[in-house]
């Protein structure tokens, strides 16, 4: 099959490359472009594991074909870093910046909101999403978001407490 | 000084940044140079003979490498039961004969997934279908179609409990209940689904990456079944996608990819789609459940008999010690006085039901906790006073079976008793259920016959004060690497931040059993615990000249510090003292060694947890809907070591145990699976849990380290009784069928109804 040229920004890093163009942008996240932090749980859009932010919107990347992220419109999205642009497409490995881990991951941390870690990533960039949006969300809002989220280890409490501990203001200051 | 420095305080996951940056490596994400790409051929009967395979088309293929069928392979039949044949039954890549559908028939490697894929269409198998035994009550009758040569009627295993003289005993009971349940299958949902990277080198070994809850057992199995010295299989798990009871047998990713590597010398990776995962792993044990109680009119219980059929799949798997498990954990948490069970595990062409978290005790702690209710509710009595007049007390003996230790069930009782009177009088259509249960802390079980101790570890200090742990344990997400840093840390007196842990991977970690049976804190933990000791009295021992004490014993390591207990504002840095004492060792490390085994401990297990559940539920009479409300539960998990570690497992198991109570199923028709994808099959999601508290019982186990038990696997078991429970004093209903979805209640509601209204005619 003929090959395609993808032009793609994929945590600040604009990349190009030819891919076959009915791969799917989770296939060339993990496998060209060695971002492994981004997981496959079921490949139907079912478990949440592969969601990425696409355009600032949360998408399950299984669903997606790498050609959709293709193109300019995805480079002008603004970031969802603090103080700074991010890039339109962040996967997991994106949201710590120089180091610095993120707020949210931060509290992940404190709040044990994870077990095995394999959902991890995916619930990251939905909750990450979710905060860029709305400043104070509810529990209910929290809830929601990651609604498409499966997680067989914690049963979600520690990871809407650790969501609600960053909307509280909770991890303002520069972490680690 | 404060008791502990380490242990009961809140301690990060120590694999935790790795895991939130993406930066944890699970097998699933091994990519290796020259790696090719295998998929498995499954068969679409649910019992046929295989006849004839033709792979000849399929190699033809371009991009395809290899094709491995049953022929291939030594035709070892397998099962964890080394030392009993006829429970070794399974080939993994069937020769002659397949069984359910979605056994392996042959697997393919190619240079990519779609290729292999293409090629599994290309292979032409001829197959004679054979008439299907589906239901273990039809299976088990003189004339079905038996599965296995060996087993006439279908029966794989059978396992009999009996004390004290339960005939008689009813006789004297003032009441005597009957029920029939029926518990549903449930499948683990590990996130990460089975997968194995395997590389054979010219060497002659193996090197395989996989998801796994034990590295030895899948070395041992792969050794066994490959014809190769385990020493030359080298298996490596860093991190595992979750577990639950499904990942320590021999999977089919794990045995193809290592055939393939083995004819190609090639690495091969193979990954099980969601779809494979539900029809071909293995899946908790569906179960009828005949329970007879005796009880006095005051509560007191008085003799029980169980009578158990499962539905036991194509193959033994490991479904014999659930079968044993579930009548041994009937009883608990109670003291029956006289108890008998018979159990029997029965063949059947399905997907084999084996080991889920519980292990037969969700199932025992279902059907006894909602007889429980039912009798309470018969005799006027309450639910926590008929519980309180039963429960096991510390030093209760299970006749011929187990000595409980420490046990906080009086207390748990207490505390949920407590929390129920501040819920005050609850809206109409609204109920609370409660299950007491209790669980293993660390299965006796030595399935392997392994001649190894059934927990080892290895701490080695380095000249710069750092240590390196080395465990045989494997953390698949409950958390059990941090849990061995802090009781080694505590142990030897440094900070968690001193330890790197050395976990999952054959080559460098001592020999255990791996997670599975609520091992780890308890075997794995007393093993450090062990190791530890011994490193910290080496340093002590140089200390000693310095700080000169009395004796020897008289000097501590706390936090870094060593020194005298008495007057522990003398002492010298655990860092100065160990760069001495290497230096004086011309260099050589400090190292020590720790092992556990449990030596007439009972049958079961050496220790166990206890607790009591309450979980609210409404439910709507129109629809038969539940929606769960608040979920508290009292817990007796001995001395806490990690309480962010303890929460999470609580959480978690809820959710759990919750999916199994009212929305998880497998529904089957003729041997296939009607909902193998994450759509159809409903695992809890964020909006359906309910809000949860917990509420620590502390003992001391003297059994376990620093006191610890288990936490992580018997908090599976309360849930569904207790929802049951719920549901029951909500809508007036007793639901004995699992799982408890809205249209058992609607129909039960108008059963009730009708009945209502014929007493009144």
């Amino acid at each position: 099959m003929e090959k395609h040229l993808l032009h793609i920004t994929v945590n600040n890093e604009y990349r190009e490359l030819y891919i076959n163009p009915k791969r799917l942008l989770v296939e060339v996240l993990r496998d060209d472009l060695a971002l492994t932090g981004t997981k496959r749980g079921c490949n139907t859009g079912a478990c949440g594991s592969c969601t990425v932010i696409l355009n600032g919107l949360p998408v399950k990347s299984c669903s997606v074909l790498a050609m959709q992220a293709d193109g300019a419109e995805v480079a002008t999205v603004e970031g969802l870093a603090e103080g700074g642009k991010l890039s339109p497409l962040p996967t997991v490995e994106g949201l710590a910046e120089g180091g610095k881990l993120s707020p949210l991951q931060r509290s992940f941390l404190d709040h044990g909101a994870f077990q095995c870690g394999f959902c991890t990533p995916g619930m990251l960039m939905s909750t990450t999403t979710l905060l860029k949006e709305v400043k104070k969300p509810t529990k209910e809002q929290i809830k929601e978001a990651i609604h498409g989220n499966l997680c067989r280890c914690t049963g979600y409490n520690s990871i809407i407490r650790a969501v609600k501990a960053v909307a509280e203001g909770e991890y303002k200051e520069k972490g680690r | 000084m404060k008791k502990f420095t380490v242990i009961n305080t809140p301690v990060h996951n120590i694999d935790g940044v790795a895991k939130i940056t993406g930066r944890a490596e699970y097998a699933f994400d091994v990519k290796l140079p020259h790696m090719l790409y295998g998929k498995i051929l499954r068969s679409m009967y649910p019992h046929a003979k295989i006849l004839k395979i033709d792979t000849s088309k399929a190699l033809a293929l371009t991009g395809v490498k290899a094709v491995v069928t049953g022929q291939d392979t030594l035709g070892i039949k397998q099962g964890i039961w080394r030392r009993y044949k006829e429970l070794c039954d399974e080939e993994i890549l069937a020769r002659s004969k397949v069984r359910y559908i979605g056994e392996p028939i042959a697997a393919v490697a190619a240079v990519d997934e779609d290729t292999a894929e293409e090629a599994l269409d290309l292979i032409e198998v001829e197959y004679e279908p054979l008439p299907g035994a589906f239901e273990p009550l039809e299976a088990i009758k003189e004339g079905a179609p038996q599965l296995h040569e060996h087993a006439e009627r279908n029966i794989n295993v059978t396992r009999h409990i009996e004390w004290g003289d339960v005939d008689e005993a009813f006789r004297k009971a003032d009441h005597i209940r009957e029920d029939w349940f029926r518990c549903s299958s449930q499948h683990h949902v590990c996130m990460e689904t089975h997968n194995a990277v395997a590389s054979y080198t010219p060497e002659g070994r193996l090197t395989v990456w996989t998801s796994t809850q034990s590295h030895y057992y899948i070395q041992v199995l792969l050794s066994w079944m490959l014809g190769l010295k385990e020493s030359d299989v080298r298996v490596i798990s860093r991190y595992t996608g979750g577990g639950f009871g499904s990942k320590f047998e021999i999977d089919s990713a794990q045995f193809c990819s290592s055939l393939l590597s083995m004819k190609l010398f090639k690495p091969v990776k193979i990954a099980l789609t969601r779809e494979e995962e539900f029809m071909a792993t293995k899946r908790r044990t569906p179960m009828f459940y005949y329970l007879r109680s005796g009880v006095k009119k005051d509560g007191t219980f008085v003799a029980k008999e169980a009578r158990v059929f499962t539905e036991g799949g194509a193959y033994t798997s490991m479904g014999a010690t659930a079968l044993y498990l579930t009548g041994f954990f009937q009883t608990f948490p109670y003291t029956w006085p006289n108890y008998r069970y018979d159990g029997y595990r029965v063949y059947t062409n399905t997907t084999p039901s084996s080991a889920m978290r519980g292990f037969g005790a969700p199932q025992a702690t279902f059907t006894a906790e909602t007889q429980i209710d039912l009798i309470a509710d018969d005799l006027g009595l309450d639910p926590i006073e008929i519980r309180r007049r039963n429960a096991m007390y510390p030093g209760y003996e299970v006749p011929g079976q187990a000595t409980i230790q420490s046990c906080g069930l009086s207390q748990c009782l207490d505390k949920i008793e407590e929390w129920i009177k501040s819920r005050g009088k609850l809206p109409p259509n609204q109920g609370i259920g409660i299950a007491a249960y209790g669980f293993m802390s660390g299965g006796i079980f030595n399935w392997f016959d392994t001649p190894y101790a059934f927990s080892s570890a290895v701490v080695q200090v380095n000249y710069d004060g750092k240590v390196d742990l080395y465990v045989g344990s494997q953390d698949m997400g409950q958390g059990s690497n941090t849990t061995m840093v802090m009781i080694c840390a505590e142990e030897l007196g440094v900070r968690p931040e001193d330890i790197r842990i050395h976990m999952g991977d054959t080559d460098n970690c001592p020999v255990d059993l791996g997670a599975w049976g609520s091992r780890e804190t308890l075997m794995q933990g007393n093993a450090v615990k062990m190791a530890a000791a011994d490193a910290k009295q080496q340093i002590i021992e140089f200390a000693a000249a310095r700080l000169s004490p009395n004796i020897v014993y008289d000097l501590d390591i706390k936090d870094q510090w060593i020194h005298l207990i008495a007057r522990p504002e003398r002492g010298l840095s655990y860092f100065d003292v160990v760069k001495e004492a290497i230096r004086g060792k011309d260099g050589q490390p400090i190292i020590a060694r720790g092992h556990y085994t449990p030596h007439r401990k009972g049958m079961i297990s050496p220790a166990y947890s206890f607790g009591v559940q309450a979980v609210e539920a409404e439910v709507d009479p129109e629809t038969g809907k539940i929606t769960l409300k608040n979920c508290v539960t009292a817990h007796d998990c001995g001395q806490v070591i990690n309480p962010l570690g303890v929460e999470g497992q609580l959480e978690g198991a809820m959710a759990m145990a919750a999916g199994y109570g009212f929305t998880e199923d497998m529904p089957m028709d003729e041997g296939k699976i009607l909902n193998p994808n994450l759509v159809d099959y409903k695992i809890l999601r964020s909006t359906e849990m309910p809000e949860t508290k917990v509420v620590e019982v502390e003992t001391y186990e003297p059994e376990g380290p620093f006191g610890a038990k288990e936490a992580g696997e018997g908090l599976t078991n309360p849930t569904a009784g207790a929802l049951s429970n719920a549901v029951f004093h909500a809508a007036g209903v007793s639901i004995k069928n699992l799982p408890i979805t809205p249209e058992k209640v609607l129909d039960a509601l108008r059963k009730k109804e009708k009945k209502g209204k014929k007493e009144k005619e």
